[in-house]
């Protein structure tokens, strides 16, 4: 899960993580008492969008006035801001995040992620701040420096020491940079968090580390045990069909293809979405209604799908384990029934009471189309979209 | 012959006394698994159908002598149940449990570390050695048994997919196992590459993968310098797009890593004969593996 870098920044506060005075501001009128309250120019007004990029996108100004701040909070609120990491449609800002200006001495980045290959939690660091880490790391990876952490061991002094001296930091910025590497640990472990990042960390005139940015995206898997960390969820920054699909515990994500399709388990789902590619479709989602489904959340998947307007055939491509061939037909049957069917289905069915399913299938009277294999299925519904 | 687990594995379900829990040792009962015990806290000494129920792990052990454990448990608690059995001296760990926090299992890796114990998964299918026993959650009746094919996979229905269509084709099965679709897990590809390479009724291997991390292509350099054996790769996710998590935890493409292109390019370069389209895969196996 992804939350807003005022979102980060208030639980940086929280652990004593150095971060620039700002409030979030929903309005241009609030943009400026915001200003105001910081008592000097210039301020920085930031947008707030789950995405990277922003900067480059027009969505980070500096204002050395009221008069501006004003002029730029109503550029920016209200604004479609596309970045690398929006697609080419952009996100709708609705607040901003109005911050003292600093005086920036040097631009570091840092960041804690879970490693997968190693189980350790690692921490990286360069002197490379304010780029695309990402382009560091695959133009001049010596530039990067990582320290691999075990979570049974926790963080230690040692730790923080090689990444301050892998950052060349002065004798006076060790200590407050320790401190600081500290807590940012002990927020990671402390609400599970897949990645902190911070790009840029700065160095200001007066000697001082301070975090100018903040990410934080948070293990799904661990959200049970941090209600607070789901109070942070926007509802904005998501697609309304994947909203109404959480609801049921349903996997399902939009996509631009006009396909719609509906599958048992993640690993199965998104290799039909490639058939579809390689029949010449597009596939318009991915829906994984998982292992052990129950015929509603069959029915519900596939209302999901019926909603998307550009959805101009189905492909159901179930391999009946936990999941049975015939719940699955009888999730069909009652959403056919309550929503009616527009476009054409095939179904492509194996596995577990695979004869009880067909029965009902046939018996329904519903003008299913059905597929002998996956090879079938796919060239069946890519031919009904007319590709 | 076969990888892991086999006739004589004994099993205990922790976790039995739960809805899943129940369903799936029927099933692997069914299947002609030796299941000798069961775990639920505070239920021990009960039963469930014939299998006695215990309170801990080390007691299900001490009278049953069960070697491997099978793990239902729910997300919260199923680390706890993981460390439980490598201290019970359990030998094989399969972990079906899917949404165990990732700190938790990163903590349950390092407390692994030098102790001989191999976990399966977790947020996998399980294992199976047709007609010997059936570990995990997957349905029995697809697999044929006899070898001569090792399958092994990141996915659950998918390997049944696979499974299904060798099997259609006559093509039996050593062992067949999903490895979790989990960013943490306990056995790689590699491990089970390495196993397939040394088990004698294994002459041939699937491998199943998709988009997230690069276990795909550290798997493809072990296929390019340590196997004799023909190995016949897949990979789901080409159409995945980029920082969108794709249903299992570990499949996700981020800042350009993981994706199934590279995979691919990399298996292709390992000599892996790599099937593009998933509706031809029986029929490229049953080629390599004439």
């Amino acid at each position: 899960m992804k939350i807003h870098e005022y979102q980060a920044k208030e639980l940086f506060q929280k652990y004593d993580v150095p971060i620039p005075r700002g409030r979030v501001a929903f309005s241009p009128e609030e943009a400026l008492s915001r200003a105001q309250e910081l008592g000097s120019f210039p301020v920085v007004i930031k947008a707030q969008i789950h995405a990277g990029g922003r900067g480059k996108g027009g969505g980070v100004k500096l204002a050395r006035s009221a008069q501006e701040v004003r002029e730029l909070a109503e550029q920016i609120i209200g604004m479609n801001l596309v970045t690398h990491q929006t697609g080419p449609a952009g996100r709708i800002v609705k607040k901003v995040l109005v911050e003292q200006g600093l005086e920036i001495e040097k631009e570091l980045y840092l960041s804690l992620v879970a490693d997968r290959a190693t189980a350790k939690i690692v921490v990286m660091a360069s002197q490379a701040g304010g780029m695309d880490i990402e382009e560091v790391a695959a133009s001049s990876p010596e530039k990067i420096i990582k320290v691999f952490i075990n979570p049974l061991q926790g963080i230690q002094a040692y730790h923080c020491r090689q990444a301050a001296y892998g950052l060349a930091l002065s004798p006076a910025l060790i200590k407050p940079f320790t401190a600081m590497l500290k807590s940012l640990y002990r927020l990671f472990v402390d609400y599970d968090c897949s990645l902190v990042e911070i790009n840029p960390l700065v160095l200001t005139a007066d000697q001082a580390v301070i975090a100018l940015d903040a990410k934080i995206n948070f293990d799904d898997n661990a959200l049970f045990r941090h209600s607070d960390v789901v109070a942070y969820r926007d509802l904005d920054e998501e697609d309304p069909l994947e909203i109404e699909a959480s609801k049921y515990n349903l996997n399902y994500i939009n996509l631009d293809g006009n396909v719609g399709n509906m599958v048992n388990g993640a690993g199965l789902a998104m290799a039909t979405m490639d058939l579809i590619k390689l029949a010449g479709a597009e596939p318009a989602n991915f829906l994984d209604v998982g292992g052990g489904a129950s015929a509603e959340m069959v029915e519900n998947g596939f209302r999901i799908i019926l909603s998307d307007p550009n959805v101009k055939g189905i492909l159901i491509n179930i391999f009946g384990g936990i999941l049975r061939c015939d719940v699955l037909a009888e999730g069909v049957v009652q959403a056919a029934r309550k929503t009616g069917i527009n476009v054409p289905v095939v179904v492509r069915m194996e596995g577990t009471n695979i004869d009880e399913g067909r029965r009902i299938l046939a018996e329904s009277g519903l003008d299913l189309i059905t597929a002998v294999d996956l090879k079938d299925a796919a060239q069946k519904v890519a031919q009904i979209v007319g590709a | 012959m076969s990888i892991f687990v086999d006739q004589n594995t004994r099993v205990v379900v922790q976790g039995i006394t739960g809805r899943e829990g129940q369903f799936h040792t029927r099933q692997c009962l069914a299947y002609g698994t030796r299941i000798v015990a069961g775990v639920t806290p505070g239920k021990g000494g009960q039963k469930m159908d014939d299998v006695p129920v215990f309170n801990t792990v080390g007691a299900a052990v001490a009278e049953t002598g069960a070697n491997c454990s099978l793990i239902f448990v729910p997300p919260p608690f199923a680390a706890d149940a993981i460390m439980e059995a490598a201290d019970a001296g359990i030998a094989v760990v399969v972990t079906i449990t899917e949404g165990i926090p990732v700190l938790d299992m990163m903590k349950v890796m390092n407390y692994l570390q030098g102790k001989f114990l191999r976990l399966i998964g977790p947020n996998c299918p399980g294992i199976i050695t047709p007609g010997e026993a059936k570990i995990g959650i997957m349905p029995g009746p697809i697999h044929l048994p006899g070898g001569p094919v090792g399958v092994v996979s990141r996915s659950g229905t998918l390997t049944y997919e696979v499974v299904h269509q060798l099997t259609q084709r006559g093509i039996g099965q050593s062992t067949c196992l999903g490895i979790g679709g989990d960013p943490i897990i306990g056995t790689s590809f590699i491990d089970c590459l390495e196993a397939f390479e040394k088990d004698p009724a294994t002459r041939g291997v699937v491998m199943v993968g998709e988009i997230g991390g690069s276990a795909e292509e550290e798997a493809a350099e072990f296929v390019a310098s340590q196997m004799s054996i023909p190995v016949v790769g897949f990979i789901s996710g080409l159409t995945a797009p980029p920082g969108r998590r794709m249903g299992h935890a570990g499949a996700i493409i981020s800042g350009g890593s993981g994706t199934a292109g590279a995979k691919i390019e990399a298996m292709k370069a390992a000599g892996i004969h790599v099937c593009e389209n998933l509706g031809s895969l029986g029929e490229l196996c049953a080629e390599v593996f004439k």
